[in-house]
């Protein structure tokens, strides 16, 4: 049995230590906000925050994270951050299948916690890892800059 | 999109197309009955035959199961006011759950605010046709709708006229209630939901429709999506999230090569992973693919992980069965040769031959795309169980009346005992048409007697067992005379055709694929023929967002950008003069007898609307104006599911030969705009696809297999590469009686050969292989 702290909750999960935390979110917990997309790190689409940084589940054993703050979609709305991403996220109707969004949302949250005002470039860094079939990245880039223009206000 | 219907006449001219139509109700082999021996018997006297004893059905009458208006299907009103409106076709990002619900309030006059919106289970007898492709639920529903929410209006009007004894004509609905205009007195729809439903549906014939004016959503756009809340939060469903009490995990290991199968395997270290429950061979089934399973070995566990670990430990024999050859490399040289010979003749005008004799100057050129998968970031999944002889199933569909059908035929349970439970679709983009995944979990609960079984595709899955975009070789010729106007014109067009996934391969294309930018291209050129040389398929060959126009749209535009610059004229205005004057074009006459199934008559080729997309495109992105060395503009329109696209690409290439695309225009003229807000995101999203399949969209095969295995080999555009900035130009029409287009698919296709223009702008350098990948690359 492995404890880990998920939203803010100690949580036990009955799986092997190299089970990936994607797989023990969705799988285990029945947290399916986070997304399978490819498995090996290359979509984003399992994006987390593991004590405050964005985290890959798929290819991150739960062994690793014992002890860590675990975030996922489900709570980012409990981050003021998170809350306004997923405000910006509506106001300017970025989904269209919403696959990829909550792996996007985390990714946006953790880039803007650390940069409240970023570049394109620094949006580009740090929004290339995930991928959008739907092709929703303009309007992910104007909500990033809404929250932005809002903290700057 | 799906294959269209055509008179089943042609169809049942053998006993064995009928009997297999009745079992799959699609029309997939009575299109190949018309390829097979209409165009090959010259022109379609069968097709007149047929016409003659019944008249031709098309658009939505001609879909399986046509539609339904009755608004007791639709619309459900509670005491409490909440009114909650089915949606049926399927959501996968383009905002049907939005759009087709939000036409049903507005004629309704319900308070947005108050509505739900309910997923339809696949039931194509209550809901009409289900299959949410080609581009076609708003152009197929958008009256029907509207019919079902003028007769709920019109009930509750009743209702209301009823309780206060006064005539209807009294009466009127507004915002969610019903005022009588004399006294004021007001009744909210909750307190008429009961006495409406008792009354009968008002006769279509006595609809009052809204006029334009009065829409308050329609055609507006600022609704916000109705998942909108559920997606940012992490609480939308989608297929792969489907969980169960006990349910199972599965994934399954499927034959490498289509058509292969199993010939021994050793589960043993499989079942040693821990969580691996059973191991179950799924038998393969005989060609043609169709929608069958592909068969192999499947493992189920107790969570996904550890099926994909078991999976791993499988030890498999395989037989790969004849299309092993299949090489991608060797079957382009046999693509180039098959269009270097003349072939089928698929449209024939003038006198082609003689015309190259007079041309002051013959250009030819070849424009080679290669296979794609769809690549939903949802992979394909569903979910089975079986309860006392009832198969229910949850899934991301674009098709839930065929997989209902399907998973019937293979429990060979009657269809009311399966009920098929519409998700949200991670993306579809044709993939999600197809039902094998369906059918799998539906086995595998079976194997497991009963107990829920979620099967999930990995990436790697999804990407080596794709119903894949065909892959084709584009030959144009055309002689110009002194002036450099083509005077005759010559296309070969060579491509496996999906009528191949269904049936014994002709080798030779449908009417569908041909008459998507092969043949029907209007183009005021006095001599004309166009070739369909023979291409075998070796893999499934399924449907891709925008279909064969992608490598059409490709090729003509591209092609007719080389003539302008051999003719030392600017594009636009050379592409303007192949238009030729505004008319109205019968694509009979273009020997394009589907016409995206729509009415030849609603649906003329418009070659008005085509100019007015590339001069409003052309001025909004400021073609024409000076750019620095290295930056260039390029054109391409291009018309598609009944509409009109017209696409401007500005493109950086620097001394390296890095590209990037500052800016795209999209002009798009789709009739009347039923939701602007979600046209635009379709016009932003599908300009990104067409970016991402033209520079690095490719899958292969060696051996017969796929040789892409995840995102690194099969790359999608990223944001550091996408557009930055997408500008949409929506051509304005308030005419919402005129006939709609598609929105969905028409914007992909015109953004490769715009791009690739672009870049030949840019650099001199001119694209004729898809993808671009390093071909611009000078480091």
């Amino acid at each position: 049995m492995i404890s880990l702290n998920i939203n803010g909750a100690m949580r036990q999960i009955d799986l092997p230590g190299d089970t990936p935390l994607l797989w023990a979110l969705r799988d285990g917990l029945g947290l399916t906000g986070a997304k399978y997309g490819c498995g090996i790190a290359l979509c984003g689409a399992c994006t987390v925050h593991v004590d405050g940084e964005p985290l890959l589940a798929c290819v991150t054993p739960i062994a690793d994270v014992v002890g860590k703050r675990i975030v996922t979609i489900e709570a980012i709305d409990q981050d003021p951050t998170g809350q306004k991403v997923q405000t910006a996220w509506l106001n300017l109707d970025v989904p269209q299948c919403g696959y990829c969004q909550p792996g996007q949302i985390m990714a946006a949250t953790a880039l803007l916690k650390h940069n409240q005002a970023p570049t394109d470039a620094d949006i580009d860094k740090a929004m290339s890892r995930n991928i959008c079939r739907c092709g929703t990245y303009p309007r992910i880039r104007a909500a990033i800059k809404q929250v932005a223009t809002e903290v700057k206000s | 999109m799906n294959m269209p219907e055509m008179p089943t006449e042609i169809a049942s001219a053998t006993d064995e197309n009928l009997s297999i139509i009745n079992v799959s109700r699609r029309s997939f082999l009575k299109d190949m009955a018309l390829t097979g021996f209409v165009l090959a018997a010259g022109f379609p006297s069968l097709l007149i035959a047929a016409e003659s004893a019944q008249p031709k059905k098309y658009g939505a009458d001609a879909m399986p199961h046509g539609w339904v208006d009755n608004p007791l299907v639709f619309v459900a009103i509670a005491e409490d006011g909440t009114v909650t409106i089915v949606c049926h076709r399927s959501e996968m990002g383009q905002g049907i759950r939005t759009s087709l619900p939000m036409v049903v309030a507005d004629e309704m006059e319900a308070n947005w605010l108050h509505v739900k919106v309910e997923q339809a289970p696949g039931d194509e007898v209550k809901y009409g046709n289900q299959d949410t492709d080609g581009s076609r639920s708003m152009r197929h529903y958008f009256m029907p709708m509207r019919r079902v929410g003028a007769a709920a209006r019109q009930m509750l009007e009743t209702a209301a006229a009823q309780h206060w004894q006064v005539p209807v004509s009294e009466v009127k609905a507004e915002l969610h209630q019903v005022v009588h205009v004399k006294s004021g007195k007001t009744l909210s729809f909750g307190e008429l939901a009961k006495a409406a439903a008792k009354l009968p549906v008002p006769d279509r014939d006595s609809l009052r429709l809204k006029q334009p004016a009065e829409f308050r959503y329609i055609g507006k756009g600022w609704l916000k999506i109705i998942d909108g809340q559920n997606i940012v939060s992490g609480k939308a469903q989608y297929g792969i999230d489907t969980r169960l009490p006990d349910m199972l995990y599965a994934v399954v290991a499927r034959p490498p090569v289509l058509g292969g199968k199993v010939i021994k395997y050793d589960a043993k270290q499989a079942l040693k992973v821990p969580g691996v429950v059973k191991v179950v061979e799924l038998k393969s089934s005989p060609l043609p693919a169709d929608f069958n399973p592909l068969g192999g070995v499947a493992v189920i566990a107790r969570n996904t992980w550890a099926a994909i670990q078991g999976r791993k430990a499988l030890n498999i024999d395989w037989d790969h069965g004849p299309h092993a050859v299949y090489d991608s490399d060797a079957y382009k040289a046999e693509l180039e040769a098959a269009v270097r010979q003349p072939g089928k003749v698929v449209r024939n005008e003038g006198d082609v031959d003689a015309a190259f004799k007079t041309a002051q100057k013959q250009i030819t050129a070849e424009y080679y795309a290669p296979h794609l998968a769809q690549a939903p970031m949802e992979p394909p999944a569903a979910t089975a169980r079986i309860v006392k002889g009832h198969c229910e199933v949850w899934t991301c569909t674009q098709a839930p009346q065929v997989s209902r059908e399907r998973v019937a035929k293979w429990l060979k349970l009657p269809e009311d005992k399966v009920t098929v439970h519409v998700t949200l679709l991670g993306g579809g983009f044709g993939r999600k048409s197809k039902p094998d995944y369906v059918i799998e979990a539906a086995l595998l609960s079976q194997a497991m007697h009963g107990q829920p079984v979620k099967v999930t595709w990995t990436r790697e899955d999804d990407l080596h067992h794709a119903y894949f975009h065909t892959v084709s070789l584009e030959r144009l010729e055309a002689g110009l005379d002194a002036d450099g106007k083509p005077l005759t014109w010559l296309h070969r067009s060579a491509a496996p055709s999906i009528a191949s996934t269904f049936g014994p391969d002709s080798k030779h294309q449908m009417p569908v694929e041909l008459g998507m930018g092969v043949i029907n291209v209007p183009f005021a050129i006095p001599n004309i023929r166009i070739e369909n040389p023979e291409a075998e398929a070796h893999t499934r060959i399924g449907w891709f967002r925008s279909v064969s126009n992608i490598p059409r749209a490709f090729a003509v535009q591209s092609f007719v950008a080389e003539l302008a610059a051999a003719a030392g004229r600017d594009h636009k205005d050379y592409l303007l003069d192949l238009l030729g004057a505004d008319r109205k074009i019968d694509p009979g006459s273009l020997s394009d007898v589907w016409n995206h199934g729509e009415s030849p008559q609603l649906y003329p080729v418009d070659t008005g609307r085509l100019r007015r997309v590339i001069d409003v495109v052309t001025r909004e992105s400021g073609w024409g104006r000076a750019l620095p060395a290295g930056r260039g503009l390029g054109l391409a329109a291009h018309y598609s599911f009944l509409t009109y696209v017209g696409v401007v690409v500005e493109v950086v290439v620097d001394e390296a030969g890095k590209l990037s695309i500052p800016r795209v225009d999209i002009a798009i003229d789709c009739g009347a705009q039923v939701n602007p807000e979600r046209i635009r995101s379709q016009m932003e999203g599908a300009c990104i696809m067409g970016v991402s399949l033209a520079t690095l969209g490719e899958i292969s095969f060696k051996n017969g297999a796929v040789q892409q295995d995840n995102f690194h080999a099969y790359q999608l555009t990223r944001m550091d590469d996408a557009p930055r900035d997408i500008r949409v130009h929506l051509l304005p029409s308030a005419e919402y009686d005129a006939p709609l287009g598609g929105v969905g698919e028409p914007a992909v296709p015109p953004i490769a050969p715009a791009l690739c223009n672009a870049i030949f702008a840019a650099t001199g350098q001119r694209i004729r292989q898809l993808p671009i990948k390093e071909q611009l690359r000078k480091d």
